[in-house]
């Protein structure tokens, strides 16, 4: 048997939770004020969660790496937050959100998880209106609903293109009530460097105050991890240039399982990269395919053309355009999921046909809507003779209304304007599916020690769908984790505070100690953003979107030298008793250079494709799924979870097997 | 490009600080400002000295992190931008770019050009909240109609990222843009009504202990505002706070 225990409950999908809850144990509230937790990261999750572990009486530390909670990157994400709420009266319920999610994450998730998901997300709107978030709403003051890829209703709600920001504002707030009530202990330009674990059980972490550079102990009962996603990996990505993987790393040194390390989200519409010194990619929000339509040249010779500059997109005939999503999709087209369009893309600009200076980038054209939505207004207004310049510009004005905020980023960033000429995506690295591993109770491997949100693994398979990122964080930091924690505190009410005076948190400071201490003494020539950026290069190259087993064996040798070349010669200038960024990078690298190659190794055992992840010896032979992606459901149904044991070379793989009791398993297809 | 930068350098709080000259070439004017600042981190770190620090995070312009006055406008040339969506295709080459911490006594300087805005926290903290009960049982979302103009200006006020532009743009470093951006938002919804005196009273009264300074309608703020925030909202604030000061309780 596995050592691994998810603690599923037992009985009918949908009675799981319910049950669950009226059976574990409570913690007296009287009780509640001599138990404390902390909270490690304040998004989404982590705010969320501390202001209700607060709201319930616990004491809690929360951590956060910037001056304020409200900078978390949840504060990013534009399109919005599904729920299940059935407002629409399109037919939607809590199985259709939850068969949706399971499917969207090509079958890699956890169902029970999901089904709890899809049961609370109602209620998740309820408290955010409650709390003030200004939700978008209709004429007769209800709240308004939109649509998202890969589902048939309309469940998403939103607030403008800044819902994340109004979500995360909300919890901020919520958290800010429980600081001033003495409830929350904040700690701003903090980070985690390590977890203390007391008879096996986490006990504490060790923390450094980033402006003093002071290394701090701090007890609790309990320890949340809830850090985000480990995207930065690659250098590049959509993620903040802060996001890290240190909390989640070092937790998985002392004990917590890392699951399906490899899945990763490619997102296939940000703006492309243009140059060496590029520190960060930009999401332009997926809802542009439904009016753009994807192309690049037929032609190399004209690729070339306009790689060099020598021929504008707009002078290239119909003709000569190779619309390849429409040509290998006609059923979905430009709209296919994140997942398919990014492959595709890649595969064009690998074979040469990008269409700027680095070949990696494709065109994003709205010259078709412009007539279309341009013709539709002609006959409202009765121009019968409308010309051809007339009709383009009324049609640019319905694009102006429904993406203009999108338009003008895109023509800051860029410096062309994406009206008079199509505008340049590429795929980037967006949002972590896999991380630590967690029960049902979203218990890690260790005792008393928790991850949430985005930082553990569970709820979105090998591919996550639009606007339910935002819906997990918050179900598990507002609804979820507060119930599931009481379970297990519920025998520490006698065992009063943790002492920070033992040989326990004497050991791990230590080591904190010494790492910084070798940082900063360490005689090296380069800096740590030369390791990442290499770094980050294998990962793109090789355990990016389009693996193969001699690449990821490959990936791995090279990952473990730039590690070994980093601790001889990375340089960090500056003092460790001060503020210093390039020290707060240098472990957070560190991290990354270890991580990646666990990442390589997953990637190599996973042989299939599935979800964003395209395994070229995973390949469908024949038939109408030709040549597309290939999931393994015989061998490859599960979660895989490594136990650290040093090099990460040497991870051991643990297997959960996934059960789909409730849903079949079918192809996706998309023809 | 090739560029000379005039830096504030400042070690510590307590430290004297002062202007350091630099000088950065082969500037691309496709790269944003810091990414120009990140070259010329990466030239310090290989030269041995120690790189400028700055706030900075999502490089998307939203996380409101990213500060700098330069050459004396907060965020930098440009409108309704932050810090990190000002491209260097705004400068010519030869240029020479003074660079600045956000400029306040309620902001102290930290290191370099990352100054304290913890006094926007506390600020927060001593009234920008609903008090709703976090656990969950709370009335259906739709049991309390919103009309959609007043859900879209409170969406308006609430757009505000708390990066501090409006009060280093002011010459008093009043942050009334800021507060009045908050307490507009939950003005225009029925949801926390109840305790809406209450909350203009404490904000404004924290607000002042922090040491920024009154507003004089000068509108610097509206213009700096990466968010496009109006001065609409402070007039707001005060007409709350008058009414609030006519509610005995």
């Amino acid at each position: 048997m596995s050592v691994l225990d998810s603690k599923v409950p037992e009985g009918p999908i949908k009675d799981k939770w319910t049950t669950y809850k009226d059976k574990i144990n409570l913690v007296n509230p009287a009780n509640k004020r001599h138990i404390d937790i902390i909270v490690v990261g304040t998004g989404l999750a982590g705010g969320s969660a501390a202001a209700t572990l607060a709201e319930l009486g616990y004491n809690v530390k929360a951590f956060a790496y910037q001056d304020s909670p409200r900078r978390a990157h949840s504060i990013a994400a534009q399109g919005g937050i599904n729920a299940a709420k059935n407002y629409m009266g399109d037919g939607d319920s809590t199985y259709r959100l939850f068969y949706d999610t399971v499917k969207g994450g090509d079958y890699r998730s956890r169902e029970a998880n999901v089904h709890r998901l899809a049961e609370v997300s109602g209620n998740i709107i309820d408290q955010c209106v409650a709390q003030g978030v200004p939700f978008a709403r209709d004429y007769g003051g209800l709240l308004d609903n939109r649509s998202f890829g890969g589902v048939l209703v309309s469940r998403t709600f939103y607030a403008k293109g800044q819902t994340g920001q109004q979500l995360l504002l909300g919890c901020y707030s919520a958290m800010n009530r429980q600081i001033a009530r003495g409830k929350i202990d904040m700690y701003n330009r903090h980070e985690m460097l390590d977890v203390v674990k007391v008879d096996g059980k986490a006990r504490g972490i060790i923390a450094r105050d980033l402006i003093t550079g002071e290394i701090e102990r701090h007890s609790a009962h309990a320890v949340v991890i809830a850090t985000g996603g480990y995207g930065n990996v690659y250098f590049l990505s959509t993620n903040a240039m802060g996001s890290n993987a240190t909390a989640a790393w070092k937790i998985h040194k002392k004990g917590a399982f890392f699951a399906n390390p490899c899945f990763t989200q490619i997102h296939p519409t940000c703006i492309p990269r243009s140059g060496d010194y590029q520190s960060k990619l930009t999401l332009m929000s997926e809802s542009l395919r439904n009016d753009g339509r994807i192309w690049v040249p037929a032609k190399l010779e004209d690729a070339k053309a306009i790689q060099e500059g020598r021929l504008k997109p707009t002078e290239l005939a119909e003709e000569d355009r190779d619309y390849y999503l429409e040509r290998r999709y006609p059923a979905f087209g430009n709209l296919v999921p994140r997942d398919v369009a990014s492959r595709a893309a890649k595969e064009r600009c690998d074979a040469g046909y990008g269409v700027n200076a680095t070949g990696e980038a494709v065109y994003l054209d709205f010259a078709a809507a412009f007539v279309r939505y341009g013709s539709e207004q002609a006959k409202i207004k009765g121009l019968k003779n409308a010309s051809k310049e007339e009709i383009i510009k009324l049609g640019q004005e319905i694009i102006e209304q429904k993406y203009g905020n999108l338009f003008q980023m895109y023509e800051k960033i860029i410096a062309e304007n994406p009206y008079e000429t199509p505008m340049m995506i590429y795929p980037a690295t967006h949002y972590t599916m896999g991380g630590v591993w967690v029960d049902y109770n979203l218990m890690t491997t260790v005792d008393g020690l928790y991850c949430i949100g985005e930082a553990n693994f569970s709820d979105h398979g090998a591919n996550r769908l639009g606007a339910s990122a935002l819906m997990q964080g918050l179900a598990d930091g507002y609804f979820v984790l507060p119930y599931t924690i009481g379970d297990y505190l519920a025998d520490d009410i006698r065992t009063g505070p943790i002492s920070t005076e033992t040989k326990e948190f004497d050991e791990v400071e230590k080591e904190v100690k010494d790492k910084i201490d070798f940082f900063i003494n360490n005689n090296g020539t380069k800096s740590v953003d030369h390791f990442h950026k290499r770094l980050g290069k294998v990962m793109w190259d090789k355990v990016g979107m389009s693996r193969n087993e001699k690449d990821l064996k490959e990936a791995m040798v090279e990952i473990k030298a730039i590690r070994e070349e980093f601790w001889k010669e990375v340089k960090v200038p500056g003092d460790a008793n001060e503020m210093n960024p390039e020290l707060e990078k240098a472990g957070r690298v560190a991290d990354f250079l270890e991580l990646g190659e666990l990442f390589a190794k997953d990637a190599l055992i996973r042989n299939e494709s599935c979800g964003g992840h395209f395994r070229e010896e995973s390949v469908e032979l024949d038939g109408e799924q030709k040549g597309e992606a290939k999931r393994n459901d015989k061998d490859f149904a599960f979660v895989s979870a490594w136990e650290y044991k040093g090099e990460p070379a040497d991870a051991v793989l643990h297997k959960e097997e996934l059960e789909f009791k409730d849903i079949e398993l079918k192809q996706r297809s998309y023809k | 490009m090739n560029l000379t930068l005039k830096i504030w350098r400042q070690k510590g709080p307590q430290d004297k600080g002062k202007m350091v000259d630099y000088k950065v070439s082969d500037i691309s004017e496709h790269m944003s400002f810091l990414e120009m600042m990140d070259v010329l981190n990466e030239q310090l770190v290989n030269s041995g000295e120690e790189p400028v620090a700055f706030d900075h995070d999502c490089r998307e312009g939203i996380c409101g992190m990213c500060s700098l006055h330069i050459n004396g406008e907060a965020h930098g040339p440009d409108r309704g931008i932050t810090t990190c969506q000002l491209h260097m295709r705004m400068f010519k080459d030869g240029d020479t770019i003074t660079i600045e911490p956000w400029r306040a006594k309620a902001f102290p300087v930290i290191k370099d050009l990352i100054v304290d805005r913890m006094a926007f926290e506390r600020i927060q903290q001593a009234g920008g909240y609903i008090s709703v009960n976090t656990s969950g049982n709370t009335q259906d979302a739709n049991a309390l109609p919103i009309s959609k103009h007043n859900a879209d200006e409170a969406m308006d006020a609430a757009a505000c990222i708390g990066c501090g532009a409006c009060v280093a743009s002011c010459k008093n470093s009043s942050a009334m843009l800021f507060v009045g951006a908050k307490v507009s938002q939950f003005a225009l919804l029925p949801q926390g009504q109840v305790e809406a005196a209450d909350r203009v009273k404490n904000m404004v009264a924290q607000m002042d202990l922090e040491g920024f300074g009154n507003c004089t309608n000068t509108g610097a703020c509206e213009v700096e505002c990466p968010k496009g925030i109006s001065l609409e909202n402070i007039a707001r604030m005060n007409r709350e706070l008058v009414k609030a000061s006519l509610i005995k309780f």
